[in-house]
């Protein structure tokens, strides 16, 4: 069976003292310092869809299932994962399409809809996994309800394969909005565009997902997008309450959703600089850019303000100080092989939750299978 | 880590225990007569109570730090609560522990407006966060049936519900971040107003820890603009299976409730019977389906909700289309635990989860079990997330009905698992379902949990015996391959 193979492989890599990498579709595999010191596990044979009932609100997948086929199937299904994955095929120059749903979760990729809808982590159910110590265990459940145990699915999303290979994952889906569309205000500056969300986002619109394309990224002008997702009446009722305290204009179909792509792909961030993933308080995003004054070239903000994807010129660039100044962190997301081996990955963590994360990390992974030299500090220093 | 702690068999005598904490905290913050001590003998886990050795009260996260320093560093226990809610005895004092009780902390130390959080002291009660900010529009969305009481950090620790939250989520969806004072004393934060964290999610798994992890001294929570307005229906069906399918129909329809709820036959009875809010009384089971949003979002999909109850036969339907009468809906569901328990002395309530359409068979075995064990059982459930709350009627004063009732639980808990659910869906493990935690999970799976208790918690001081079957020495743990050497708790009531 594959599970007992990839077991095996686990645990002779650990008895022997070697390093192995896991990797689903390698879409994110130039994230990190370039690394030569492990032999990569493959997920692919981890394929295909367990179990699915959407009534019951949950999907089972192999975590080597591309993220395309499961998304598909809960398209024609009327159902979705509403942390809005994405691909990062594109932020790196390659096509969609590679990114598994094991990757994604691993990465904790979240999207636009994470403002209203949670994020990845919110979303993993329960999974079945090989720790580093090449033993099979499992973690929550297949139920959206469950509090049995520490919530192992948590510490799971997001820990970028440095505890164990996910092998299968129940995540939790929704029902797919019957409509959406976005009210697209025009000319605001950072500050401006920031300060609107905010206080847009502090009324009872429900809006699903907040972004601001500064000058000269999606259009010459500077566009604000309020996204509005759910029942044709509420949608309409909604645009139009925002329409009368916002003004600006209603978009839809095509248009719309070329817009918000551009947040996945980051088309307009495409030339090849540092790019910096930052995430702090939505309202003081704006001071992100503006404290990096000549650093900082382009830069696009969702969540309301509280994520910035910003490319920078420079890789001494000061922008964990910034975002630090205003209690966020930063995450080195692409840059040349020579930047990445300098600069960590991940932000510093404070040196008692560093040595609470590696204490954590040592009880999956005791020899160390998983660590690796490609995120620097955190749970991975040795 | 810093010097270990002294063995546990040397632990310092009760006299030195409550002079430390003397030293530590103001007059009013150490609680050691016996008649102080037994008002915390007990949580909302009413049959088992244990005395704790001293209760202790502080005031500041540096007194939270000052506490546990001293008693890792002599192996003492400790059992942290906050308002002493948990139903599933989560608070249980220990014989020989310090109880840490956060209901001092209860301030609200920030309320950010413009990125919707709140930044709480633990012992604040779930529902003064709704009511500090509900002037600007706002609300805390986890709303568990006892939120007047209950505390922001029990929720943390236990991983709170409500009945809100297929909609909006359960606690872990709403902290942002927390305050953590760790066993020796060592104080971090975890997460803060962001939307996302960097490296481990340590946050994640604070929430629903149980107190085993750490003493959270400071929450951040999002709040949420207050919806427009909300609708509610009542629904009767002649058949369990007609009420599960017009759930799931719901559900597979593209709508997601604010609130959907079901009770059964005897639970109809015992509520109309309570609060006689006109309940039908001729059917099998009821649903209260509450939209909320907009006017006319509500009004559409009220309209589609009851579209979906005729066409499974639903045979009452009624509408709320005031306040007052949505708030009449909810009245006897609310009241349905009270209600239940005039049926009989006492009641025992279970907590599992179940895969939605296995509903109906798990009903039909209850009620099988109900005639072998001779008690009465009443049923009200979360029916669109699944979690079932069976209210076992028995009467302690019967000699060995209370350990009938325990039995009669856990077989509905055991069959819970079997039809790929779980032990608990909002209630917490605590003490009363540790002993059932193999049924849902292997020795391999308990031991990778068990090794995060280790690296937080190194010497097992923090409220130990709750969650864990067995624990063994993390020592033990660490090793790669671990043969037997299992440790039971000679020191911890078995019931």
């Amino acid at each position: 069976m594959e599970t007992e193979r990839l077991q095996r492989a686990i645990a002779d890599a650990g008895r022997e003292g070697r390093r192995l990498e896991i990797r689903g579709g390698g879409s994110k595999r130039a994230i990190g310092a370039p690394r030569d010191d492990a032999a990569i596990l493959d997920t692919s044979a981890c394929r295909g869809i367990l179990a699915y009932d959407p009534a019951e609100l949950v999907v089972t997948v192999g975590a080597g299932t591309p993220l395309v086929e499961v998304e598909q199937l809960l398209a024609d299904n009327g159902q979705m994962l509403a942390f809005e994955p994405f691909d990062h095929g594109p932020i790196f120059g390659e096509p969609e399409g590679k990114a598994t749903i094991g990757g994604v979760v691993a990465a904790g990729v979240s999207g636009s809809r994470r403002l209203s809808a949670g994020a990845a982590r919110d979303h993993l159910l329960g999974f079945r996994a090989i720790s580093g110590r090449g033993e099979a265990f499992v973690g929550g459940a297949k139920v959206v309800k469950n509090v049995t145990g520490y919530d192992l699915p948590k510490v799971m999303a997001g820990s970028w394969g440095r505890l164990a290979l996910l092998t299968e994952l129940s995540l939790k889906v929704l029902p797919a909005p019957r409509e959406r569309a976005s009210l697209m205000l025009e000319g605001l500056t950072d500050a401006e565009a920031i300060g609107t969300l905010s206080r847009a986002l502090g009324g009872d619109c429900d809006i699903a997902a907040a972004a601001h394309f500064p000058q000269g990224t999606a259009r010459a002008d500077a566009v604000t997008l309020m996204r509005l997702e759910g029942f044709g009446p509420s949608v309409e009722a909604r645009l139009a309450a925002l329409t009368q305290d916002y003004g600006g204009a209603v978009l839809r179909g095509e248009e719309e959703r070329a817009l918000w792509e551009k947040l996945k792909t980051l088309e307009p961030l495409a030339d090849g600089a540092l790019l910096w993933r930052i995430v702090v308080p939505p309202s003081l995003g704006w001071r992100v850019p503006k404290g990096l004054d000549g650093f900082a070239r382009r830069w696009l903000y969702d969540w309301g303000g509280g994520l910035i994807w910003l490319t920078a010129s420079d890789p001494e660039a000061p922008v964990r100080r910034v975002a630090e100044s205003v209690g966020g962190h930063a995450m080195l997301v692409r840059a040349a092989p020579d930047v990445r081996t300098f600069v960590d990955t991940f932000h510093p963590e404070a040196p008692a939750v560093a040595a609470l994360s590696r204490r954590v990390a040592a009880g999956f992974d005791p020899a160390g299978v998983f660590a690796s030299a490609r995120f620097a500090g955190g749970a991975d220093a040795h | 880590m810093a010097t270990g702690p002294a063995l546990a068999n040397s632990a310092p005598p009760r006299d030195a225990i409550v002079a430390a904490m003397r030293d530590i905290l103001p007059a009013d913050g150490v609680v050691d007569d016996a008649a102080g001590l037994r008002s915390y003998e007990s949580d909302g886990l009413t049959a088992y109570r244990q005395v704790p050795l001293v209760a202790v009260l502080p005031e500041t996260t540096a007194q939270v730090a000052a506490i546990l320093r001293w008693c890792h560093a002599r192996g003492v226990k400790v059992v942290p609560r906050g308002s002493g809610t948990s139903l599933s005895g989560g608070a249980l004092p220990l014989a020989d522990g310090v109880l840490l009780v956060l209901s001092k902390m209860r301030a609200i130390l920030d309320i950010d407006y413009a990125n919707r959080v709140a930044v709480l002291q633990p012992g604040i009660a779930n529902l003064a966060v709704t009511q500090a900010v509900e002037a600007e529009g706002f609300y805390y969305a986890p709303d568990p049936s006892s939120q007047i009481i209950c505390s922001i950090g029990g929720n943390v620790a236990e991983n709170s519900g409500g009945v809100h939250c297929l909609k909006y989520g359960i606690t872990t969806n709403n902290v942002l971040g927390v305050e953590l004072v760790l066993m020796d004393g060592e104080t971090v934060r975890l997460g803060g107003t962001l939307l996302e964290q960097q490296g481990l999610d340590l946050l994640g798994l604070i929430v629903g820890s149980e107190g085993l992890l750490g003493i959270v001294t400071e929450v951040t929570v999002r709040i949420l603009p207050k919806p427009q307005t909300a609708r509610a229906l009542l629904l009767g069906f002649a058949t369990i299976e007609h009420a599960s399918q017009f759930v799931a129909d719901v559900i597979s329809g593209g709508i997601i409730p604010a609130g959907m709820e079901m009770m059964d036959r005897p639970a109809i009875h015992a509520a109309e019977a309570f609060v006689g809010r006109g309940y039908p009384l001729d059917v099998e089971a009821l649903v209260i389906a509450e939209l909320d949003g907009p006017a006319v979002e509500c009004q559409h999909l009220v309209d589609e909700v009851a579209a979906i109850a005729g066409r499974n036969h639903a045979v009452s339907t009624r509408v709320s289309h005031s306040e007052e009468e949505r708030l009449s809906f909810w009245a006897g569901r609310k009241a349905a635990f009270p209600a239940v328990g005039r049926l009989a002395p006492d009641y025992y309530c279970m907590d599992g989860t179940i895969p939605r359409h296995r509903l109906a068979e798990v009903l039909q075995r209850i009620a099988a079990l109900s005639s072998e064990y001779g008690l009465g059982v009443a049923n009200v459930f979360h029916a669109g997330d699944g979690n079932l709350h069976p209210l076992i009627l028995y009467d302690a004063n019967r000699p060995g009905e209370l350990e009938r009732a325990e039995e009669f639980g856990a077989d509905i808990l055991r069959l819970c698992v079997e039809v790929g659910g779980v032990l608990t869906g909002e209630h917490g493990v605590g003490v009363e379902k540790r002993d059932l935690m193999p049924v849902m999970f292997t020795q391999t799976d308990l031991d990778h949990q068990q090794r995060v208790k280790c690296a937080f918690d190194p010497e097992l001081l923090l409220n130990p015996g709750k969650v864990f079957p067995t624990l063994r020495r993390c020592a033990e743990l660490g090793r790669v391959h671990v043969h037997g050497g299992r440790l039971a708790f000679p020191d911890i009531p078995r019931f």
